[in-house]
């Protein structure tokens, strides 16, 4: 098979962006279920689930830019975004 | 092939105390490593952590080893499961092994201090003793189920409340004095400490090729001789538990409270991983509890569900809510309340903490309750039904007469 050179789309395929709750800080607010309908679902008592049973769910590209919008928004700081070797 | 392993090992527990000279005609003066030497010894002496994960104890070096800054190093001697005492007693009997991996330890990593915490279920006289003339602070801090969990230790250190921490930075990158840490488990440090001395080889000729060397177990519950034993890895669980005589075994909690229960009919596997992953059960930190025919499981589990959520440290939502949520699901079930969807609600509250929480807890407590529900099948089916088929309870019959 011919080497294929590594083109934009495939490079950025080796990087996914995560998201991280830091559960001591989350209070159960509730505005990133709100941006990130698809990602986060809410449980019993309030508080975000993702919905891929991740620990810390992958960020598709297209939700990116409500991500960086739920980080932002988070009151109590408890959310982050970051890039891991996929 | 090594032969199979049978049960007892004696490595650690034959120590000399706190006498330093004892110590030293026993195992020999301990050999200065480079750390290159160190780690090659350790990766290829196979050792996994001692303290409940099973990671390569190499990988963990490593990482402190890569760091800009001159790393810290940490013996965890909390010992926070109310279960175990095998970390009590490897300190009280041979404290000097335990000092003797942190200080080979600390001497490879070029570390800025090396400190031994204990928690207050370490007798402190012997260790006390055996520190006082080695180069490591010995610290004494409050105890607690979730006080061991490498965060909430280094925040201990810190001189902050000894609570988990959000894992996102890790330890060994920033912990104590926000330097790289190296937290392992006391029983780690006296295996290294062996293998500084004696080598990957000699390590290996105990246990399996896959899972090599001896570990400590702490037996309890149905049993005439309760305590602490060494033994190899890979030992039969029947074998590592003959020394404590188990009475009318009914079936073993394998890993405490955090751990898993394997039933009396399978106690000829093998104490692995891959023979223990059916159960989905661990060698953990080798607690080996016997629950007898007569107890009724489903008592004792929420006895232990009610202990686990009074010690969930508050912090976390999915934890905080849930664990008492399950607590008072299964002390539904053990009453003998005839609600039949109790074990899904239970199953499904324990899928939905798993992974929600800033440290292990939440995921360990709904392995305990996931394994009730599954081992115990007959018994929770029997309870829906009103009745409990062990002799000693007392809560089924009642509710249900
Ligand atoms: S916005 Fe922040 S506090 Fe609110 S649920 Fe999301 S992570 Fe928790
Ligand atoms: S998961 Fe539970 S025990 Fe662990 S830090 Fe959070 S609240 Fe505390």
């Amino acid at each position: 098979m011919p080497v294929r050179p590594l083109h934009a789309s495939t490079e950025r395929r080796l990087v996914t962006t995560r998201l991280h709750i830091d559960w001591t800080r989350c209070d159960g607010h509730g505005s990133c279920v709100e941006l990130l309908p698809d990602q986060l679902g809410v449980d019993d008592f309030g508080f975000p689930v993702p919905r891929s049973g991740q620990r810390d769910p992958v960020v598709p590209r297209r939700a990116e830019d409500a991500a960086r919008h739920a980080v932002r928004n988070c009151p109590v700081m408890a959310l982050r975004m970051y890039d891991a070797a996929s | 092939m090594t032969t199979a392993p049978s049960a007892l090992a004696r490595r650690l527990l034959d120590g000399a105390g706190a006498d330093h000279e004892a110590h030293v005609a026993r195992y020999g003066a301990l050999p200065g490593l480079r750390l290159d030497d160190l780690l090659a010894a350790v990766a290829d002496s196979g050792l996994t952590g001692r303290g409940g994960g099973g990671f390569p104890a190499a990988t963990k070096v490593r990482a402190v080893a890569q760091g800009a800054r001159r790393p810290v190093v940490v013996g965890n001697g909390i010992e926070g499961e109310p279960l175990s005492s095998k970390d009590a007693v490897l300190l009280n009997r041979n404290p000097h092994l335990v000092l003797d991996g942190l200080e080979v330890l600390a001497r490879a990593l070029h570390a800025k201090r090396a400190i031994l915490a204990v928690g207050p279920e370490i007798e402190p006289g012997p260790v006390t003793d055996a520190a006082r003339r080695r180069p490591v602070h010995l610290v004494a801090l409050a105890g607690g189920f979730v006080a061991g969990q490498e965060t909430a230790l280094v925040n201990g250190l810190n001189g902050q409340a000894p609570l988990p921490r959000d894992p996102f930075t890790r330890v060994t990158e920033s912990g104590v004095d926000d330097r790289p840490t190296l937290v392992l488990n006391v029983e780690t440090l006296a295996q290294i400490a062996l293998v500084a001395r004696y080598g990957a080889t000699w390590f290996r000729s105990a246990g399996l090729p896959d899972d090599p060397g001896t570990s400590l177990f702490t037996i309890s519950g149905s049993v005439s001789r309760p305590g602490v034993i060494e033994a190899e890895r890979g030992a039969r669980l029947s074998d590592a538990l003959a020394p404590a005589r188990p009475v009318r075994p009914a079936a073993v909690l394998v890993g405490g409270y955090h751990g898993a229960w394997v039933p009396a009919s399978d106690l000829g596997a093998r104490l692995t991983r891959a023979e223990l992953a059916p159960y989905s059960a661990s060698v953990g930190t080798g607690i080996l509890h016997v629950l007898d025919t007569e107890t009724c499981p489903l008592d004792l589990s929420a006895d232990v569900m009610d202990y686990l959520a009074r010690q969930s440290a508050r912090q976390c939502g999915p934890c905080l809510n849930g664990l008492p949520r399950m607590a008072s699901d299964l002390h539904r079930l053990a009453v003998g309340v005839r609600d039949p969807d109790l074990p899904n609600e239970l199953e499904r509250m324990a899928a939905l903490v798993t992974g929600r929480g800033a440290c292990a807890h939440p995921d360990g407590s709904a392995r305990f309750v996931a394994s009730t529900l599954r081992v115990f099948r007959g018994h929770v089916a029997a309870h829906l039904e009103g009745r409990c088929p062990s002799a000693r309870s007392t809560r089924a019959r009642s509710v249900a007469s």
